[in-house]
């Protein structure tokens, strides 16, 4: 294992004490309990949009903490959930009286935490819960979904609303709105290394992909060969595209996801050939993201999210946003 | 005989030290099924706990499992740390103000560990996870009768052939249900730590 690190023990803080560095004007992060929270403290009267996770995603969540889009980011170790004192601290230190929003992805380890973060928390606080993977088989016998790329759409589009003053309730009711309408599913062409373990998650031979990856480098549900672009993309769009269903006559936002190892000459690759199976489908792609925003440590591969628009989405879309990994309108 | 707060500090010790010898085997078991954190974050709990334990011993047994379970929620994350957690919670509830176990105590503690796995998690025998280990553990604590060591080495024994059982299962909770059929021929290891856990805290009371 060849990582920019020191010691994989130490792996998260140290990598917080070089976001501090990068972003003292955005960010403030503490390190005990790990919370990053948007520099200046809470906004008054604004509902404060709060999640975490396991770190390796970078840049969720950390990334996306600043105006427009999130209060605070609860980073756990590699690929583990926060645990609850962190959630507990971040909403205290971001609650500006209006109460706080935790978006969860659909994982049991942050789901237990968050909901006991929720049951310990001396504010206001609702819970979403995103689970947008189609690669999951949603059933009693499976812990259910996961959530995966629509999480950043989420993020940006409630984050939007809480500063535009929306309540607590207005904020939880256009999460779930969101959470409805997006659909994702990703695939890999190399497995990661977590730092701790120091070995591949998976095994992958040279000439195969693994369609349905999580973001934490757990297997997918089948591994095939790897062919061209085209197919790779129609492997995942198809399976999204049936799973809403999408129809014609959609408006839609598309993000093309690297998983943190390929470069954006192939993401752009891949999402004109998206681009276009949508628009022979009659689907229309009023917006789009593309880059390595919800990644998986230094994995090859890439996910596909589908969000179905509507005005008001697409007016939180294009809302102001400063935070480190997103920017655009200030 | 009984067990006192110093007894239970000695056995919460030893499965410390235990999950720090079985650090790179929970790993691996994580890695086949779930996302290798497992044996990291049992060690990461555990080691606080015993940095506590050391900073202020408490003065009951209760008191012992409230403090792993604080430590343990606090530094596990994951699953693990709000199941553990619960558990510990709930047995120390269970315990009262008693200054010494007997074995109807423990095995008392036993269930409602249980009972708070099963309510945070959801889980149920036969999904693969840690409660397929603690169930016939609880069964087994509460049907075995003399001295504590004699319930918590019943418990320890029913708990490792309930993490044996989980081999050929097909998970349905926690990120191994997301492999399917993938996930039969490999032990859960929820169910494997809940086992050595076990098996640490019967080894020191028959040595007590």
């Amino acid at each position: 294992m060849k990582k920019i690190i020191n010691d994989p023990e130490t792996v998260v803080q140290d990598a917080l004490r070089g976001m501090q560095a990068a972003h003292p004007d955005l960010l403030a992060v503490h390190p005990d309990p790990a919370v990053v929270v948007r520099a200046g403290g809470p906004v008054r009267s604004k509902v404060a949009i709060i999640s975490g996770g396991g770190s390796g995603h970078e840049p969720l969540h950390g990334g996306f903490v600043g105006r427009g889009m999130l209060d605070a980011a609860c980073p756990g170790p590699v690929f583990t959930s926060p645990t609850s004192d962190q959630v507990v601290d971040a909403i205290a230190r971001t609650d500006g009286g209006a109460g706080a929003l935790l978006v969860v992805k659909n994982y049991t380890g942050d789901v237990l935490n968050f909901e006991m973060a929720a049951e310990l928390a001396e504010s206001e606080v609702r819970s979403v819960v995103i689970d947008d993977d189609v690669a999951v088989k949603d059933s009693l016998y499976t812990a259910g979904r996961r959530g995966v790329g629509g999480t950043v759409l989420l993020e940006k589009i409630v984050g939007a609303a809480a500063e535009r003053g929306d309540d607590l309730a207005a904020c939880e009711a256009l999460a779930l709105r969101v959470i409805a309408s997006v659909r994702s599913m990703g695939l890999a062409l190399t497995s990661c290394v977590v730092p701790h373990v120091g070995s591949p998650s998976f095994e992958l031979a040279d000439d195969e992909m693994e369609v349905g990856i999580g973001i934490h480098g757990e297997p997918g549900r089948q591994k095939v060969k790897a062919g061209t672009a085209s197919e790779m993309v129609s492997a995942l769009l198809e399976p999204i595209l049936d799973d809403l269903p999408f129809a014609s006559g959609d408006r839609v936002l598309l993000f093309t996801n690297g998983m943190g190892g390929t470069p954006l000459l192939e993401l752009y690759l891949a999402h004109g050939i998206a681009e276009q199976l949508l628009a022979d489908r009659g689907i229309t792609v009023e917006r789009r993201l593309v880059g390595p925003y919800i990644t998986s440590l230094e994995m090859q591969g890439m996910s596909l999210s589908l969000l179905r628009l509507d005005d008001e989405m697409v007016e939180l879309w294009d809302a102001p946003v400063h935070t480190p990994a997103l920017r655009w309108g200030v | 005989m009984g067990c006192t707060a110093a007894d239970v500090v000695a056995a919460v010790r030893a499965a410390a030290a235990v999950v720090q010898e079985h650090r790179d085997e929970l790993v691996r078991l994580d890695q086949a099924i779930g996302d290798a954190d497992h044996g990291e974050n049992m060690k990461r709990g555990f080691t606080a706990v015993v940095s506590r334990l050391d900073a202020e011993p408490p003065d009951t047994p209760a008191k012992v499992l409230k403090l792993v379970a604080t430590t343990l929620i606090s530094t596990v994350g994951g699953a693990a740390g709000p199941l553990y957690g619960t558990a510990f919670l709930r047995a120390s509830s269970a315990l009262g103000d008693a200054a010494e176990l007997d074995s109807a105590l423990v095995a008392r503690a036993l269930q409602a560990a249980l009972d708070g796995v099963i309510a945070r998690g959801k889980a149920a025998v036969g999904d693969k996870t840690m409660v397929d280990a603690l169930t016939p553990a609880v069964t087994a604590a509460a049907s075995a009768d003399g001295s504590v060591a004699a319930t918590l080495s019943a418990a320890a024994d029913a708990a490792a052939e309930g993490a044996s059982s989980t081999v050929p299962m097909v998970a349905r909770k926690g990120r191994a249900s997301y492999l399917g059929e993938r996930s039969a021929g490999h032990m859960d290891p929820g169910a494997r730590s809940t086992a050595l856990l076990l098996r640490a805290l019967a080894d020191t009371a028959a040595k007590a």
